[in-house]
């Protein structure tokens, strides 16, 4: 499977947007951070966003996450368009269709890693026991099952990333969104969370969405949509060019 | 899902503990405060209706004579126109559990050496029934013994005191105006009536002796009262109803002749007693309320902090799935678990207050089930109702916004 929407067998994507368009309303009047944004991303895919700080990466990363909606366009997920869905069924789908990866982990820092990766189980009301079975599985999954009591504060940069990571696998999401990833983190444990993710893409076909601006991240990837000034910049495999953001618009 | 959220609620508590107990302090002392006045408002009133129980509270009193006679006022009782036939007539009447004519003589009793001034007591075995008082030692005198003027007495506690101190009044003999009575029983103690009267110092003897020995000529069938015992509280209305209209035929009264009786009972003085402690009670328990109200401010308060430091924890909920609802349900439940701790330490505390009190003060408190229900209800009530508001701020927040912070 590649970007490519014409040779992909499935019939829905995980995401389509289609001429997405959001504007901010503020005291110094309206600004449009969007620009008619269209992309598609195929299962299994594992991409990155690109962009400078302002360029509507982040703006972008909510709307495809749920977390916001456009302004006028179309967001489709698997199929769905999300301006039909009411304030519960959003929620419900952050909470078992996309998987959120944040810069600075986002534990809660008064649940252990076990309580962190069980939370979103919560959200979706299973039962104790078995939440508890799968927090433990997926902590496993990550390497860290002897850390399932500790508090986020007795981890690791990289092993609170880890604890993220389980959480975010949580409800076994159709998509993993992650937001500068390894940002915090340093070269090698950066390395490490960036080979989880793309073993989790290969073995598992989890489909991956890094936002990100450092060039090294993206280059893991197989596809970069660079974003500038609100509009789609560049979107193919990771080219140098692409990466350092020299290059124009492919077709 | 809500197992989890009340162990999160409870971490949050546990988190800022210093925090959570003073937030709790207001309720804590709201709930105390409400469940100590409630005791002692219980207490109070307890302690009013025993000793109203005491006098006969199903009691109706007949005494000769009425406040008015031919335009002429005169006290109650100052008549001689009650008769030992009208409690014959009355004793019979739907209700009547039994009524016992008394006469009562102010005397100077003697026995041996000791003299001592008291009142003598001239009934009929009813009496003991009617007034629901008997002898604690020996026996009251019989029917027989009563009819056939037998010269015995039943002493009361205090007036077996001074007229016996340490030896043993029972079979001894006590002069009363020149006549030598036996004493076969001493009364159970029976404390204080209205206005301190002893009600203890006493002698009782049988009517008929009282009447042919103690009495002067010109009342030997008449009497002072008579005491009706109504077998229920409710039917003293009635009863007293019928027991005027007997005694107007007996008495042969003409239509519209003022009655030449008085029928009196306690139910005024229980009635507005009850309505004065209930008051009282009523007031504490404001000023209870008051300090919940306040209570409840404060646990609005810290959630509105508590909301404000926790908007990046909220946005990280909403991006993995809580719902507004959940989001509200949480904080609704921290401020519910904040309401109802502070609430069971309350009544802790005030169940403990009550007991020193009751010990303080020297009478029983009591703190009701009832009582301890309506502080949780009503905690609960405040608790979702403080916290009501900031848990639907933290449910309104933006996720972006909230991420952001």
């Amino acid at each position: 499977m590649t970007g490519n929407p014409i040779l992909a067998p499935i019939p829905a994507p995980v995401l389509a947007l289609s001429d997405v368009v959001k504007d901010y309303v503020g005291e110094a009047g309206t600004f449009r951070a969007l620009h008619g944004v269209s992309m598609t991303v195929a299962h299994g895919e594992l991409m990155a966003i690109m962009g400078p700080s302002g360029s509507g990466k982040s703006t972008l990363m909510n709307i495809i996450g749920c977390l916001d909606s456009p302004t006028t366009g179309i967001y489709r997920f698997e199929g769905t368009d999300t301006a039909t869905l009411s304030e519960r069924a959003l929620a419900r789908m952050r909470n078992s269709g996309i998987g959120f990866i944040f810069q600075s982990f986002n534990l809660l820092p008064r649940l252990s890693a076990l309580g962190n990766v069980a939370l979103p189980l919560v959200y979706l009301g299973l039962g104790k026991a078995e939440r508890e079975a799968k927090a433990q599985a997926l902590l496993a999954k990550v390497g860290l099952a002897d850390k399932q009591r500790s508090r986020p504060a007795q981890l690791s940069g990289g092993q609170q990333q880890r604890v993220a990571v389980a959480r975010a696998l949580a409800n076994a999401p159709k998509l993993l969104l992650a937001d500068e990833p390894t940002g915090a983190l340093d070269t090698k444990t950066g390395a490490e969370v960036l080979g989880l993710f793309k073993s989790l893409n290969r073995e598992q076909r989890v489909t991956v969405v890094i936002v990100t601006h450092d060039p090294e991240v993206a280059r893991a990837t197989d596809r970069v949509v660079r974003i500038q000034d609100g509009r789609v910049f560049y979107d193919g495999p990771p080219t140098e060019a692409a990466l350092y953001g020299h290059a124009e618009v492919a077709a | 899902m809500i197992d989890a959220m009340l162990a999160e609620a409870w971490s949050a508590l546990i988190a800022n503990r210093l925090r959570s107990a003073l937030t709790m302090l207001g309720m804590i002392i709201g709930v105390a405060a409400v469940i100590l006045m409630l005791a002692i408002g219980g207490g109070v009133q307890k302690q009013v209706s025993s000793a109203i129980s005491g006098l006969g509270s199903n009691l109706l009193i007949i005494t000769a004579g009425s406040s008015k006679q031919g335009g002429f006022a005169s006290g109650a009782g100052t008549g001689a126109t009650l008769r030992l036939d009208d409690v014959d007539a009355i004793a019979h009447l739907k209700s009547v559990v039994a009524a016992a004519p008394t006469t009562q003589i102010p005397v100077q009793a003697v026995a041996g050496a000791a003299n001592w001034a008291t009142t003598v007591v001239g009934t009929t075995p009813a009496y003991f029934i009617v007034n629901d008082w008997r002898p604690d030692t020996g026996r009251a005198f019989s029917e027989m013994e009563d009819r056939a003027a037998g010269r015995v007495a039943i002493l009361g506690h205090t007036a077996a005191d001074k007229l016996f101190g340490a030896n043993d009044p029972m079979g001894a003999s006590v002069r009363v105006k020149g006549t030598s009575f036996t004493v076969i029983g001493i009364m159970a103690t029976r404390g204080q009536g209205f206005g301190g009267v002893d009600r203890d110092d006493v002698i009782i003897v049988p009517l008929t002796t009282a009447l042919r020995q103690l009495q002067g000529n010109a009342f030997r069938r008449s009497i002072r009262s008579i005491s009706v015992g109504i077998d229920d509280a409710d039917n003293l209305a009635p009863a007293s109803e019928r027991i005027a209209a007997v005694l107007r035929r007996v008495h042969h009264l003409e239509p519209g002749a003022p009655d030449d009786f008085t029928v009196n009972n306690l139910t005024a003085v229980t009635d507005t007693l009850s309505s004065t402690t209930a008051a009282i009670s009523l007031l504490l328990a404001a000023i209870g309320s008051i300090s919940l109200i306040v209570g409840g401010i404060g646990i609005m308060n810290i959630m509105l902090v508590s909301v404000t430091e926790r908007t990046r924890e909220i946005g990280i909920r909403m991006a993995i799935g809580a719902s507004r609802a959940a989001v509200r349900l949480q904080f609704l439940l921290e401020a519910l678990m904040l309401s109802l701790l502070g609430c069971g330490i309350g009544v802790g505390l005030g169940t403990g207050l009550a007991t020193a009190a009751s010990g303080a003060i020297g009478f029983d408190t009591s703190v009701t089930v009832s009582a301890v229900v309506t502080a949780f209800a009503v905690s609960a009530s405040i608790g979702i109702f403080f916290g009501w508001y900031p848990a639907t701020r933290a449910a309104k927040l933006s996720p972006i916004e909230a991420l952001r912070s």
